[in-house]
């Protein structure tokens, strides 16, 4: 993996068709040693849920600290005083923490308020789920999670309970474990786990255990509330950008003004005239200052007035980048799906309908500015920041400062928002490169400039539609050509079929309808001087806000309500259909609205689960739009915390309406011209609709939640401005002046 | 020298008058719950209280103080409405990631402390300088609605 874009990716134009009750303890991670051990003695046994037959191997009892696995379990550390559950994803707002930790509690049989939580080291054999990387996205976590994390919690459990019952001379089926205390109910005995876990820890590995049956829940399904929580309303929480370790200084970062830039020099003397400046580092596109405290820092770098050679991406413009993508679409794409000839009918269709979609690329803007914390020495190095990704992270760390990977201490730390930023390191990499010529620890913190000016962005898409329909307003035909920046090729080139990038089509080569005849394909283009990065909803977020919108033009095509037009598509899928049913209910679908108002619909199957959204919006005569009432129906499988989905989907919306609403970056002499708040808007609190989430019971198995309101946000918008105007928007974002130009 | 009374305690501080008190707190003092979202007033994350009063302590340059008291998340606890809507943040699950959160509370106090029984529309124009990226904003009007009540 390369942390920045491959230089040898060729430019669009020439490119060929390729492609606290909890104590949480951030800074804590002394089971490294123990997690690694266990995983490299045990080899194939890892595959029996994760739980480590390290008991058996383990070392002279002299050896022995109070930070070794009892009983064993890359999930679960039992000491005397201690029950602690290692977090294999990382928490950056979506919850994650405590519903993972709900789920092997349930089985461990104790409470939440028992245990501490502690982010897993780097180590993909032991965290990644399903044997892929270590990284927390894609809404993947409790897909990853549900099973894995039961059996953990179980067999440590059970082992619990062999243990008290070996001591006691017992069987084991004559025992019972409940908050953390096996109980023999006919002798009165009872031991806590604390007690009871380095026997535990000497007992075999159970091959096989039974999970418990839903009836016997007592914490999955149940709103709990999120054990993180508690310190971040008392401003006690520490996030990446809080760390502090004893002789840290504090440093920011000007990278070249366009990627691709070089330093060519600065003015030393003036940064270092500035009361509290320590250092300068200078990198080949960056230059860094350090300092007492970043007010120093920040302040010698603009007295340091880095100059730069713009070097080969000076004229960077996005009306070039849209041309290029634009014309890149006119040729074949490499084939997603391709059932039953859609172009031949579409052109013998009875009506035909076709349309251009633009998307714009897109910043993350997490609330918490990019940061790193890094001490380098010679035979080591520690880093603490917050990352989706720590098998990366340690790497680029090792990469950038000579070192091998395991010596580079991975603390991961709670993240003020990511949105897929943090599954880059490109930060972390240049932090390395800088905090190796230093001594001393360093936090190196970027403004909100230039966490905005050198993000790596959500691509910037050009999507062609074609449907034919016959005389009864069906579709008989379904053409979608998509044309972007592929992320996965440089992010991930294993995860590439050819020269197809799946996540471009995703959501697009496979919807929730039957549909006669489709044609899907995807051309790369990679556009000049910007590197594209995963943003929140991933491939769906693009996708279903263009196949969504068109299905809509073909809705009013054929004369047809889009509720009822979508519903003769889905007979063969019932869980899309019934939460369609359900927000068309809900939402009141085709009751009157007030004059300027309009309801728009959105569906979708996205991160396994299924989701329909209405939104009900005003267009005023001034051409402003107005956010009303959201609502939306998800049959997510089983859910473990209903809160926490009915909070991401709100969360999810708003993240998403505010996109479509505002958001652009827009590029010119290869300078990024969006920086800050002001430039780069988000929704305020006035702007935000109500929002009502309706959950489907379910018992599949769960399905991804935390980017489905995302994705869902910006097609139901696009229609609902149609119905209140008869407006068609096809490029986002809407708001920036759209309705007065439409 | 500059002193500065932060949660009720006078520190003699060696900064420059321009410094904001923003990094005052955070790389000087160690009261981190008061965040750095933007450095230019637009996001509220870096909300504390002076005399009681909601301000962006970005934009307050450390010399300018003077005698006046400032009022971190860190001590939001002694303040009553604050720690009113601390309880309605956890009765509400306002929070998600929670970087802005300690910003978003400093603000609600300020707009209780002023408005014990503010509308939806005075919530709105309170809050309106606080972003939150998570989208948490349906969940915070409601809290404040039920710290006003409490």
């Amino acid at each position: 993996m390369s942390a920045m874009p491959p230089d040898t990716t060729p430019p669009c134009a020439s490119a060929k068709t390729s492609p606290d009750a909890v104590t949480i303890v951030p800074h804590h991670a002394p089971a490294r040693r123990d997690v690694l051990r266990a995983g490299l003695l045990a080899g194939g046994g890892l595959l029996l849920g994760f739980t480590l037959p390290l008991g058996r191997m383990r070392p002279a009892r002299a050896d022995l600290s109070a930070d070794t696995f009892v009983p064993p379990s890359a999930f679960i550390r039992i000491t005397p005083d201690a029950i602690t559950l290692i977090m294999p994803d990382t928490e950056f707002g979506q919850g994650i923490w405590t519903s993972a930790s709900m789920q092997i509690a349930e089985e461990l049989h104790v409470r939440l308020d028992q245990v501490r939580l502690e982010p897993a080291p780097p180590d993909a054999r032991l965290y990644a789920p399903d044997g892929a990387e270590q990284a927390t996205g894609g809404s993947y976590s409790t897909i990853g999670d549900w099973g894995r994390l039961r059996e953990a919690g179980a067999r440590a459990r059970t082992m619990l309970i062999q243990a008290a019952a070996k001591r006691w001379g017992v069987d084991p089926a004559s025992c019972q474990a409940e908050a953390g205390v096996v109980h023999h109910a006919a002798s009165g005995r009872s031991a806590a786990y604390g007690a009871l876990a380095e026997d535990a820890g000497r007992l075999p590995v159970p091959a096989h255990v039974t999970l418990k049956q839903p009836s016997e829940w007592t914490l999955i399904g149940r709103r709990q509330p999120r054990l993180d929580t508690p310190a971040k309303v008392a401003g006690t929480a520490t996030f990446g950008i809080d760390v502090a370790v004893p002789g840290m200084k504090v440093g920011t970062v000007a990278a070249s003004p366009v990627r691709g830039g070089s330093l060519l020099g600065i003015d030393e003397a003036a940064a270092r005239a500035v009361p509290g400046v320590r250092d300068v580092v200078r990198l080949p596109d960056a230059v860094a200052i350090i300092g007492d405290h970043f007010w120093a820092a920040r302040q010698g770098l603009q007295a340091a007035k880095p100059r730069w050679d713009d070097g080969p991406n000076a004229g960077a413009d996005t009306a070039t980048i849209l041309a290029a993508l634009g014309e890149a679409s006119a040729r074949p794409g490499a084939i997603a799906r391709n059932d039953n000839d859609a172009p031949a009918k579409i052109t013998a269709a009875h009506t035909r309908v076709d349309a251009t979609y633009v998307l714009p690329f897109l910043s993350h803007a997490p609330m918490e500015p990019i940061n790193t914390t890094l001490h380098v020495r010679p035979d080591g190095a520690d880093l603490w920041v917050g990352t989706q990704v720590p098998v990366r992270a340690q790497a680029a760390v090792a990469r950038a400062a000579g070192l091998r990977p395991d010596q580079v201490r991975v603390h991961n730390q709670l993240m003020g928002g990511a949105f897929g930023r943090r599954l880059d390191v490109d930060s972390i990499e240049q932090a390395a490169a800088i905090a190796k010529h230093l001594a001393y620890p360093v936090k190196l913190v970027w403004t909100r400039e230039e966490d905005i000016t050198h993000d790596l962005f959500r691509p910037a898409y050009h999507d062609l539609l074609s449907a034919g329909l016959d005389e009864h307003g069906r579709i008989t035909g379904w053409q979608h050509k998509t044309t972007g920046s592929s992320v996965t090729a440089r992010w991930d080139p294993s995860d590439m079929k050819g020269e197809l990038d799946p996540d471009a089509v995703e959501a697009a080569a496979k919807t929730p309808y039957d549909l006669p005849a489709v044609h899907v394909s995807y051309v790369r283009c990679e556009p000049q001087g910007v590197p594209t990065a995963w943003w929140r909803g991933v491939g769906p977020t693009h996708n279903v806000f263009v196949v969504e919108s068109f299905m809509d033009e073909c809705a009013a095509a054929a004369g047809q309500d889009p509720v009822a037009f979508r519903r003769t598509m889905l007979q063969r899928n019932p869980r899309a259909l019934a939460v369609l049913d359900l927000a068309a209910a809900k939402s009141g679908w085709g009751s009157k609205l007030p004059k300027g108002h309009g309801r728009g619909v959105s569906l979708q199957y996205a991160f396994s689960s299924f989701l329909a959204h209405v939104l009900e919006v005003e267009v005023t005569s001034g051409g402003d739009i107005r956010l009303h009432r959201a609502t939306v129906a998800i049959d997510c499988g089983q859910r473990v915390n209903p809160d926490t989905v009915t909070a991401q989907i709100e969360g999810g919306l708003i993240f998403g309406l505010s996109t479509a609403l505002y958001s652009t970056i827009t590029h010119a002499h290869g300078r990024v011209e969006q920086s800050n708040f002001d430039s780069y808007r988000m929704m305020r609190i006035g702007e935000a609709p109500r929002i009502e989430v309706f959950q489907v019971e379910s018992s599949e198995n769960p399905g991804g939640v935390g980017e489905t309101g995302t994705a869902a946000s910006a097609a139901a918008l696009g229609n609902a401005i149609f119905a209140a105007t008869g407006k068609r928007l096809r490029t986002l974002p809407f708001g920036l002046g759209a309705m007065q130009s439409a | 020298m500059i002193t500065l009374t932060i949660n009720n305690h006078p520190h003699a501080l060696d900064v420059p008058p321009d410094m904001p008190v923003l990094w005052v707190l955070r790389d000087v003092l160690g009261y981190t719950g008061t965040k750095y979202g933007c450095g230019i007033g637009q996001c509220g994350a870096c909300t504390v209280h002076l005399d009681g009063q909601a301000v962006r302590s970005c934009q307050l340059p450390a010399g300018t103080v003077g005698d006046s008291r400032i009022t971190t998340i860190e001590a939001a606890a002694g303040i009553p409405a604050a720690a009113r809507l601390q309880k309605a943040w956890l009765d509400h699950e306002v929070v998600q990631c929670g970087y802005c959160q300690p910003g978003q509370i400093m603000q609600a106090a300020s707009l209780l402390t002023e408005t014990p029984q503010p509308t939806d529309a005075q919530i709105d124009a309170a809050m309106s300088g606080n972003i939150c990226r998570c989208g948490t904003y349906v969940r915070i009007r409601a809290a404040i609605h039920d710290a006003a009540s409490a």
